[in-house]
């Protein structure tokens, strides 16, 4: 069906919807390949209005983790840790462990509320975009923003003389890969559950917080009491900081153990983009 | 070529049989509608339509390929307008549509245009800036059929478009996919309500329980299963059911309703009118012609809405 642009079919005075002949094989061709993209530029775009909030969010957060524990806390431990100054050794902790709970708080009730409540999984399962490759679009306009509130971190961490290196910059995809390490397990999660209830306040209170707490960001995991240092060892957070300190004051990590960290990150992010692929068809095609 | 082919479409979960061995075509331009009171199948038929419920057996063919196999390409084809508003409500009009765009992977260069054009389509040009969480139900439903347009999609779905729409704003969505109607655009349409299917649609089945108790256009069902007029008459609760029995010896077929009871003859008014002569004395009347109601209620023995 194809009608010159402006045409009035009807003979009125009344607008028409114009059919330009639109080659709808073509769009599912691409569809197919490039329906992830297509679903992140979506996320992307729908979160125009959110932009100031998250922007102030970004910057706001270093400042006041930086200038509590980097130069409160900090001024107090007047001896080194890990062989180099407090700030010098929390700085890289503060800025994965931050990135990787927002990645947290993204993986749990905007996906829930997706289904839910807002209802754009339904209105994108309208559209040549398949569950999985919104699973997947989740992921990359999260990362993208991740990235963007890593880097956020890092410029304001400058100003404070956080970091002694420029390669102290690789921080910024580490904390990447810590928050989806995070993320794409919770989405996940998220995706699975029909109704409302506590478990996003038992991943906050129950998992978030004592990785916080417990995962070697405000003092080596290896000084905590041994029974606590699994709490380290199955958080992303943990291996995401250890890798932020090799590359940004050169901590002492064995060759090995760098591998363990970046591995676990891998499998968490790959494992959960396939959980998360297959609980969000799941959830839609029924 | 029918653009949508359904045979023995049956969707089962666990015991619960949704859609129960149905088969209907649906040919290009037409307007085809899926009539039936809630729960009757019709939202679920409408979603094994896009590929985006499985079937459990049956074949079908959308636009000639399996939606199953190939939903992208046979939603690429398609406009959705879904029962349940799924507008972003923390964007503006004019950007749920360009972001929609975007999930078909459409040029920003192709979507403004359209967005705008859209707009005017559904008659929203002025809230163009406006949050949808300001828009009345009727804009909403108005935005999310230019919505289902931004593809210019070959064929329409359209699940209750006006149910909880006021009169006013169902006459202007009537208006607008008449339009469409008229474009040539195929529209499959669910609904509850007699006068949308007679006002929307070329043809129809009739759905009840998951099955098609008939089909034809409005004009063929009333034909067949109802009289040409309907008289309504009320007694009062306590005095309807002693009535039937009086009534019924004046014609072939008649409903006690709770509130009324309904006479189905041809001739109406002189039907009223011998009632009347043997002073019957209903508290209220009235004659009609038959509507999709009457055949509704023949064929099952219950009202489309509960």
């Amino acid at each position: 069906m194809t009608r010159p642009e402006g045409s009035d079919a009807v003979g009125t005075a009344q607008p028409v919807v114009t059919f330009s002949g639109m080659d709808h094989a073509a769009l599912a061709r691409r569809t197919r390949r490039w329906g992830w993209v297509q679903y992140a530029r979506y996320r992307q775009a729908a979160e125009k209005p959110f932009f100031w909030t998250a922007f102030v969010t970004a910057l706001g957060n270093p400042v006041l983790y930086l200038v509590a524990m980097g130069m409160g806390l900090g001024s107090i431990v007047d001896t080194d840790v890990d062989g180099v100054s407090y700030l010098w050794f929390v700085a890289p902790g503060l800025l994965v462990a931050t990135v990787v709970s927002t990645g947290a708080q993204f993986g749990t009730w905007p996906i829930f509320g997706g289904f839910k409540w807002m209802k754009n999984y339904l209105a994108a399962q309208a559209t040549p975009v398949e569950p999985w490759q919104m699973a997947i679009g989740e992921g990359v306009a999260i990362s993208v923003r991740m990235f963007v509130q890593a880097l956020l971190f890092w410029l304001v961490g400058l100003a404070f003389g956080a970091w002694p290196s420029v390669g102290s910059l690789a921080i910024v995809p580490i904390a990447m890969l810590g928050s989806m390490a995070m993320f794409a397990p919770l989405m996940a999660y998220a995706a699975t559950l029909e109704e409302e209830g506590l478990q996003f306040n038992f991943v906050q209170r129950l998992v978030v917080m004592p990785m916080f707490l417990f995962a070697g960001t405000f003092f080596p995991l290896a000084s905590m009491p041994v029974y606590l240092q699994w709490i380290g060892w199955v958080s992303p957070m943990w291996h995401g900081t250890q890798l932020a300190r090799v590359v940004s004051y050169g901590a002492s990590v064995p060759a090995w153990l760098i591998v363990v960290h970046v591995v676990f990150l891998v499998a968490c992010v790959v494992g959960g983009l396939l959980a998360a692929a297959r609980t969000f068809t799941r959830r839609l095609v029924r | 070529m029918p653009v949508i082919e359904a045979r023995e479409l049956t969707k089962t979960f666990g015991d619960f049989t949704a859609v129960d061995a149905i088969s209907f075509e649906v040919a290009p331009g037409e307007s085809f509608g899926l009539l039936g009171p809630n729960g009757a199948g019709k939202s679920t038929t409408m979603r094994i339509i896009g590929g985006t419920s499985l079937r459990t057996s049956g074949s079908l063919t959308v636009l000639g390929l399996d939606p199953e196999a190939n939903g992208p390409e046979v939603r690429a084809s398609l406009g959705v307008v879904p029962q349940q508003d799924s507008l972003d409500e923390e964007l503006r009009a004019r950007d749920n549509l360009i972001v929609y765009g975007r999930y078909f992977g459409l040029p920003l260069s192709y979507l403004k245009p359209k967005a705008d054009e859209l707009l005017e389509f559904a008659q929203l040009t002025e809230k163009a800036t406006a949050k949808v969480s300001a828009l009345s139900g009727g804009m909403k439903r108005r935005l999310t059929i230019a919505r289902g347009l931004v593809n210019e999609p070959r064929i329409l779905l359209l699940d209750e478009p006006t149910t909880g729409l006021d009169p006013q704003a169902r006459h202007i969505l009537w208006d607008r996919l008449f339009r469409l109607k008229e474009q040539g655009v195929t529209l499959v349409l669910t609904t509850h309500f007699m006068d949308e299917a007679e006002q929307l649609c070329d043809r129809l089945v009739v759905i009840d329980k998951g099955r098609i108790v008939a089909e034809g256009s409005p004009r063929e069902l009333i034909q067949r299963y109802s009289t040409r007029e309907v008289v309504e008459v009320r007694f009062g609760s306590s005095r309807n059911a002693e009535m039937e029995g009086v009534l019924r010896s004046m014609t072939d077929r008649l409903e006690v309703l709770p509130d009324r009871i309904l006479l189905y003859d041809d001739a109406g008014e002189a039907l009223l009118d011998e009632i009347n002569r043997r002073g019957l004395n209903p508290l209220t009347s009235l004659v009609r012609r038959s509507s999709l109601e009457d055949v509704f209620l023949r064929l099952t023995g219950r009202s489309l809405i509960d």
